[in-house]
């Protein structure tokens, strides 16, 4: 069992799709690509696309969270969209939509960062 | 009836995942939900990687225990390190607590362990490591398709 990455720049958002299981493993690995892509391209927002997820623990709220608040030091926005009800437990559970937007699908999503 | 198994492997995160699929493949002989499932599998990750980051502060040396014993739908796990211990348990229970936020760490493993399982007993010494007991009644009624 492992996390599939998927990363795209479109415009100045990226969008980070997840396919596969988010712990404390793979956290370290989606942490790095995620950083190396904020470190050297201009990115404002973040979309996550949590529609192939299978699996997630507190690990992966950590990772979540540290993101966001890289891109909140910038000013910019965090929405998460097509979330599974157990991952949406640990949401709820640790507060995290009081800061990271939920929207239903990815589409919608990024209308809401403005991109097409 | 009463069943059960034990398992021990190195302090590798890559058996944050083994341990989990383990775990949940002995459980399905008891029938469980789909949502009960989840919450075991999340609750044996959330432990074993406490035992692997705070236990023993990965260093691949240790080895982490896990044991399962199941009696008629109730299901007793002990996950066990031999690691530092933790000084302050009502610390390190309360939500959102981490002693490592520079690892990025949530604060909320104790917290979600609390919330899927029934009971939840911690026992730790300093320099001794620390025993999670975690127990889970199963929902009895279920419907029964014929």
């Amino acid at each position: 069992m492992s996390l599939n990455i998927g990363l795209e720049i479109k415009h100045t958002v990226l969008c980070i799709r997840l396919d596969g299981e988010l712990d404390h493993h793979t956290a370290d690995e989606l942490r790095s690509k995620v950083d190396d892509i904020l470190k050297n391209k201009k990115i404002e927002h973040i979309m996550l696309n949590l529609e192939g997820l299978d699996f997630m623990d507190s690990s992966g709220l950590g990772v979540i969270l540290g993101r966001y608040k890289q891109i909140k030091s910038n000013n910019g926005e965090m929405v998460v969209c097509a979330i599974s009800p157990a991952v949406k437990r640990l949401f709820d559970m640790s507060g995290l939509f009081k800061i990271i937007r939920l929207e239903e699908n990815e589409e919608y999503a990024l209308q809401t960062l403005g991109v097409a | 009836m009463k069943n059960e198994m034990k398992i021990q492997f190195s302090a590798l995160s890559q058996n944050e995942s083994f341990a989990r699929v383990t775990v949940a493949a002995f459980i399905a002989q008891l029938d469980p939900t789909v949502d009960e499932l989840t919450e075991i599998k999340t609750v044996v990750s959330e432990a074993v990687t406490n035992a692997i980051i705070h236990g023993y502060e990965n260093s691949s040396d240790g080895i982490v225990y896990i044991e399962v014993l199941l009696d008629e739908d109730t299901v007793k796990l002990t996950i066990r390190d031999k690691g530092v211990g933790i000084s302050d348990l009502n610390e390190a229970r309360q939500p959102l607590f981490t002693s490592k936020p520079e690892l990025e760490r949530s604060g909320m493993g104790f917290t979600i362990m609390e919330n899927f399982m029934d009971e939840v007993e911690v026992i730790s010494e300093p320099s001794y490591g620390t025993t999670i007991h975690l127990t889970k009644f199963l929902a009895k009624n279920k419907a029964v398709i014929n």
